[in-house]
C-alpha cells in the first residue's frame, strides 16, 4: 500500500462517522445507564448488558474515532491491540483466578 | 527509500517521506498507549482483587453517585467527538475552527476534571479516603491515575493551541495533533470501562 493511501484513510474521517460514532456512543450510554438506574432486570441480565455495551462502546471508539483498521500500518495497530488485549485477559484474568483461589484456601472473609 | 528515487524525483519522495515519518510517530504512539493499556488493565486487576475489602466501611453501592457519573460520561463522549472535529477541521486547513474545536474539547475535559475533583473531595469530606479501606485505596488509585491522565490531556491541549497560535499548521504540529487525538480518544476508552466495570456494576 502506498504512503499516501494510508495516510489518507488514517487522518481523513468524515463528518459523517463522526456523528454516527457520537450517536452510537451516546445511545451505548445511556442503555447500561438506563437498565442499572431503573433495576427493571435480573443482577446477571444487567451484567451481560453492561458487558455487552461496553465492548461495542469501545469498538465503536476504536474503529470510528481512532481509526483503527487492518488497512492502515499494515494492519500492526490491530496485531499490537489484539496482543495487548491477550496480555489484559492474562493479567485480570489470572489475577482473579489466583486471588479466588487464594481466599478458598486461606479462608479469608 | 531508495536514494535513485531522492536524486530523481525531489518533490515526491520529499512527500513520501513525510507521510512515512507521520505514519511512524502515528504508530509509535499507539504502541505507548497499548503499554498504557497494560497499566490500566492492572490497576482493573487490583481494584476487583480488592472489590470486597472494605474493612467495614463503605461498599460501592453506598458511595457512588449514578447521576453525576452519567454527566461526566456525556463530558467525555462529547469531547472526543469535538476532538475529532478539529482533526477534520486540520485536515481542511482551517486554522481557526481547529482552535475553537480544540479549545471546546478543552472545556469539556476540564468539566470532567472538575466532577472528578469535587467527587474525590466530596468522599474524602466524609471520611471515605483512600486510607479507609483496601476498596476506596483501589477505587482512587484506579480513578485517579485516569483523572491524571485527562490532566495531562488538557495540559497538552492548551500547548498545542499555543502552538498553532504560533506556528501554524505544520509538519511539526500536524502529527502532534494527530497524536493528542489517539491519547483522548483512548482517554475515553479506558473511562467506558470504568463507568461499566466500576460504578455501574459497583452498585447493582
Amino acid at each position: 500500500m502506498s504512503g499516501h493511501a494510508s495516510h489518507a484513510e488514517h487522518s481523513h474521517g468524515s463528518v459523517k462517522s463522526y456523528v454516527i460514532g457520537l450517536i452510537l456512543s451516546i445511545v451505548l450510554t445511556i442503555i447500561p445507564f438506563g437498565v442499572v438506574m431503573t433495576g427493571s432486570f435480573s443482577t446477571a441480565v444487567t451484567l451481560l448488558i453492561i458487558v455487552a455495551t461496553a465492548v461495542a462502546q469501545v469498538l465503536v471508539q476504536l474503529i470510528l474515532f481512532m481509526h483503527m483498521s487492518t488497512k492502515t500500518d499494515e494492519g500492526w495497530n490491530v496485531t499490537s491491540f489484539v496482543f495487548t488485549v491477550a496480555i489484559l485477559v492474562l493479567v485480570i484474568g489470572g489475577s482473579l483466578w489466583i486471588m479466588h483461589n487464594l481466599h478458598l484456601n486461606m479462608m479469608i472473609g | 527509500m531508495s536514494t535513485d528515487t531522492l536524486s530523481n524525483q525531489d518533490d515526491h519522495a520529499h512527500e513520501h517521506d513525510h507521510h512515512d515519518t507521520s505514519g511512524t510517530k502515528l504508530f509509535g504512539f499507539w504502541v505507548y498507549l497499548m503499554s498504557d493499556l497494560v497499566i490500566f488493565g492492572s490497576l482493573f486487576a487490583t481494584y476487583a482483587v480488592l472489590l470486597r475489602g472494605t474493612a467495614d466501611g463503605p461498599t460501592g453501592a453506598e458511595i457512588f453517585e449514578l447521576p453525576l457519573i452519567l454527566i461526566s460520561t456525556f463530558l467525555l463522549l462529547v469531547s472526543s467527538f469535538t476532538y475529532g472535529m478539529a482533526v477534520l477541521a486540520m485536515n481542511a486547513d482551517r486554522v481557526a475552527q481547529v482552535k475553537t474545536w480544540l479549545g471546546v474539547t478543552f472545556l469539556l475535559g476540564a468539566g470532567f476534571i472538575g466532577l472528578e475533583a469535587y467527587e474525590f473531595n466530596h468522599l474524602i469530606h466524609l471520611g471515605y479516603g483512600p486510607d479507609r479501606s483496601a476498596f476506596l485505596s483501589a477505587f482512587f488509585t484506579l480513578v485517579g491515575t485516569h483523572g491524571l491522565h485527562v490532566i495531562f490531556g488538557l495540559i497538552w491541549i492548551l500547548v498545542m493551541l499555543i502552538q498553532v497560535q504560533t506556528k501554524g499548521l505544520t509538519d511539526m504540529t500536524r502529527p502532534r495533533i494527530m497524536c493528542l487525538s489517539l491519547f483522548w480518544h483512548f482517554l475515553d476508552i479506558v473511562w467506558i470501562c470504568v463507568f461499566s466495570f466500576v460504578y455501574l456494576m459497583g452498585v447493582l
